[in-house]
């Protein structure tokens, strides 16, 4: 008796589960209804965008012509890969690969802090040109041949960027963070093909913050890019 | 020998009470019950303070001048009651007590799905709630609770600020237990226990925990974008540099219309377990009660804009935000009418926790249909922003939740505590609720169809309008004792009330399987469910198998 107990409980049982596929399924549908919550976050910011987008294209085109789209577009490619690299280590993980997990966790982390490296870059840019929304914003409105409107509508703009990619890159941190810890247990030897819940886990959030970047791209670079370019 | 022996067994049973003492074991518990009592604890103490506040507005009200305080300090009075009430005390009220302690009983389960997130959620909540005391202390917020800019953005010298980040963070904390309770009620059933068989407080609660984890992030970021608003000053709600106010107001009642569900719902839950238990009589038209939370909690987000009749929004969008709206009232009808069939030849019994459930039944009803008033368009121009719409609210925001909360506290008080409540001043404080409440706000009902604005200190030298807010100040001393008796008989009960057995109504549900009070995993076996909700032949057979039932109700 005391033998098949053992055997029916994996070390990673929680006591109020009665098995490790019903704590699988809580962690999974615990995560995407977390991911709903994200969205619904966002989603009121991507409102936002929408209807200032709507109301003030001019202005939106002229500052979304300030961002730099070749920087935004490597940050975009170096996401993607990421993505890809995460969903190996999920691989990995199902299938026993105990090595290729964590090389395949250290890439997603090497390629996420990239992203945030760029991501640094490109604020940086910004506060030079004092076109960060809050504090030191240039005034459009003094340089002749502007229509005074616009630097308000400009900085409506720059404002959704800064939020939007600020919370995105959040997001990024708190993913590098898990990563962290996902690298730890792993290198422990935690992961099984009988448990790595958490790494399927973690790679559903990371995909998620990926794809937020995939509507944030063309949203915030791309919009002026086609009309005015560099 | 064998007597004393278990008369010792019953004595020191051990329970999620008596397990361990100390105040570790309840601040580091994973426990959902003695979470479910850490929210109760708290909620009661910050109810308290909101509802003090409640206290000064109607002392300021009695005569027509301000002669007990200005407007300045009225505005910072009435804004913390709704704060305090709205955030701290009305959405967490029911489902991180009540909820909390019952979902995992409810279905067979061990404990929510997350334990160790359900303690963080609590933290959340008492950070959050720490941030809105120190604005309470610095000062108070006079803004109102709906924190329109641009006046909260620019012009307000209050603690918007601070206020602001405390309902982020308690937002938060209301989010992690929607979540849990949802993953909770699709992973932790228990063997035979279908959805079709889930008590109807588990639906109500669930549906809940649908606009708790879809609303709160849209309030979540709007605040947010109103602290940063407030601190740099961008414009994105400020009219004069291009930004727009309407949409603070939008995005705001996309959580906040569906925030009162959040409220109600779980009141209607109770609301379900009450009626049929205590009619001993299968709840009539199950599945539509059911579905009717899950209408409720998803058309509840699509009526936001008839707060905003007179905000510059289209009057094409009015129209169909009007008609939405009297949808909404489909699903609470079918409630009320399937709750009122089921009172019909029941065998009824008149404890306090039916008491409570008449008290919704009246309360609810008038709450709803004058929320039609103002669902009209024509009629929202003259009743909005009057002591109308503050006494609708009231009557569905007080007078339902509230009486859902305390009658689902009467009801379940002997699983919770182990012990008896004081029937006759359960009776007596049911009552004083009910007549203080009316006095309280049925007057406001004829001031604000009279034209009294809300949120003002003074009113004119009318004798009429006087005569009105005396009666509603005199109710809400009324109103004051019939909260506080409770409280009090309570606390008497954990020591001198009678011992309550497993199932002392004797009520359905397998909550009532476990023991009183539970142990802390709650059922020693995990229960296997053969039988349909509210199976009151199953009630029988099982009190009948159960010789050492102590306590026989007149039925
Ligand atoms: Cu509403």
């Amino acid at each position: 008796m005391a033998e098949s107990h053992t055997i029916k409980h994996h070390p990673a049982l929680k006591h109020h589960f009665d098995t490790m596929e019903q704590q699988r399924e809580a962690g999974t549908i615990g995560m995407w209804v977390f991911l709903l919550t994200e969205i619904m976050f966002f989603g009121g910011l991507f409102l936002a965008y929408i209807i200032y987008r709507a109301k003030y294209p001019a202005g939106f085109e002229a500052a979304s012509n300030t961002l730099d789209v070749y920087l935004g577009g490597f940050n975009t490619v170096v996401l993607i890969l990421s993505s890809l690299t995460m969903a190996m280590s999920v691989y990995c993980a199902q299938t026993g690969k105990q090595k290729m997990l964590i090389v395949y966790l250290v890439l997603t982390l090497i390629l996420g802090s990239v992203f945030l490296g760029v991501k640094a870059v490109e604020y940086e840019h910004k506060f030079e040109h004092h076109l960060f929304p809050a504090v030191g914003f240039y005034d459009w409105t003094h340089e002749p041949g502007h229509d005074p409107q616009l630097a308000d509508q400009a900085r409506i703009f720059l404002w959704l960027y800064f939020a939007m990619t600020g919370l995105h890159a959040l997001h990024m941190v708190v993913g590098a963070g898990m990563l962290l810890v996902l690298i730890y247990f792993a290198w422990r030897g935690k992961y099984s093909p009988e448990y790595h819940a958490p790494i399927e886990l973690g790679g559903l959030y990371w995909h998620f913050v990926d794809i937020v970047w995939i509507f944030l791209f063309p949203l915030l670079y791309l919009l002026g890019f086609h009309l005015g370019g560099h | 020998m064998e007597a004393t022996a278990v008369s010792t067994a019953t004595e020191s049973r051990e329970n999620y009470l008596n397990i361990n003492y100390g105040w570790k074991s309840w601040l580091f518990t994973v426990d959902h019950k003695r979470i479910a009592i850490l929210y109760l604890a708290s909620i009661t103490f910050f109810f308290f303070i909101g509802g003090a506040y409640a206290g000064a507005v109607r002392l300021e009200l009695l005569t027509p001048a301000g002669d007990l305080v200005q407007a300045d300090t009225y505005n910072r009075l009435f804004t913390m009651h709704g704060v305090f009430m709205v955030f701290l005390v009305l959405i967490p009220s029911i489902p991180a007590t009540l909820g909390n302690f019952l979902l995992p009983l409810m279905i067979g389960a061990k404990d929510l799905a997350f334990p160790r997130i359900n303690l963080l959620s609590w933290y959340i909540y008492m950070l959050g709630a720490a941030c809105i005391v120190y604005a309470a202390l610095a000062g108070g917020v006079d803004t109102g609770w709906t924190f329109y800019p641009p006046y909260s953005s620019i012009y307000s010298n209050s603690q918007v600020l601070a206020a602001g980040v405390g309902i982020f963070i308690a937002g938060f904390s209301s989010i992690l237990t929607g979540l849990n309770f949802i993953v909770t009620v699709h992973t932790m059933r228990a063997p035979g226990m279908t959805w079709f068989r889930m008590p109807l407080f588990v639906w109500a609660t669930y549906a809940t925990s649908i606009i708790q984890i879809l609303g709160t992030p849209v309030i979540a970021v709007t605040v947010l974008a109103l602290a940063l608003e407030r601190l740099f000053h961008i414009g994105i709600f400020d009219p004069k540099m291009g930004g727009d106010p309407v949409l603070f107001q939008h995005l705001f009642w996309f959580y906040s219309h569906p925030a009162v569900y959040i409220m109600i719902l779980p009141a209607m839950g109770v609301i379900s377990e009450l009626i049929a238990n205590m009619t001993r009589k299968k709840i009539f038209g199950y599945k539509f009660v059911a579905f009717s939370s899950l209408a409720i909690a998803i058309f509840g987000f699509l009526v936001w804009g008839h707060h905003l009749f007179t905000s510059s929004q289209s009057v094409y969008a009015g129209i169909v935000f009007s008609i939405l709206s009297y949808i909404l009232g489909v699903p609470s009808a079918i409630k009320t009418f399937n709750w009122t069939a089921t009172l019909y030849k029941g065998s009824m019994s008149y404890e306090t926790p039916m008491l409570y459930a008449f008290g919704f039944l009246g309360l609810f009803v008038i709450g709803g249909m004058t929320g039609l008033f103002l669902a009209a368009l024509g009629l929202d121009i003259h009743l909005h922003d009057t002591y109308f719409v503050v006494a609708h609210f009231h009557y569905i925001m007080v007078g339902g939740v509230l009486m859902g909360y305390l009658g689902g506290l009467h009801y379940w008080w002997p699983k919770i505590s182990g012990k008896m409540y004081p029937e006759f001043w359960g009776r007596l404080s049911a009552l004083f609720v009910f007549v203080g409440f009316n006095l309280t706000f049925f007057p406001q009902f004829l001031l604000g169809y009279m034209g009294m604005p809300r949120r003002y200190h003074a009113y004119p030298d009318d004798t009429l309008w006087q005569v009105l807010n005396v009666m509603s100040t005199a109710g809400a001393s009324v109103l004051g004792v019939g909260y506080i008796l409770p409280m009090l008989y309570f606390a008497w009960s954990m020591k001198y009330g009678k011992t309550a057995s497993a199932n002392p109504w004797p009520a359905s549900g397998l909550e009532w399987q476990a023991a009183s009070p539970p142990t802390t995993f709650n059922f020693d076996t995990t229960p296997v469910v053969t039988w349909e909700a509210y199976d009151f032949n199953h009630v029988k057979e099982l009190k009948e198998g159960n010789s050492a039932s102590p306590q026989e109700q007149t039925v």
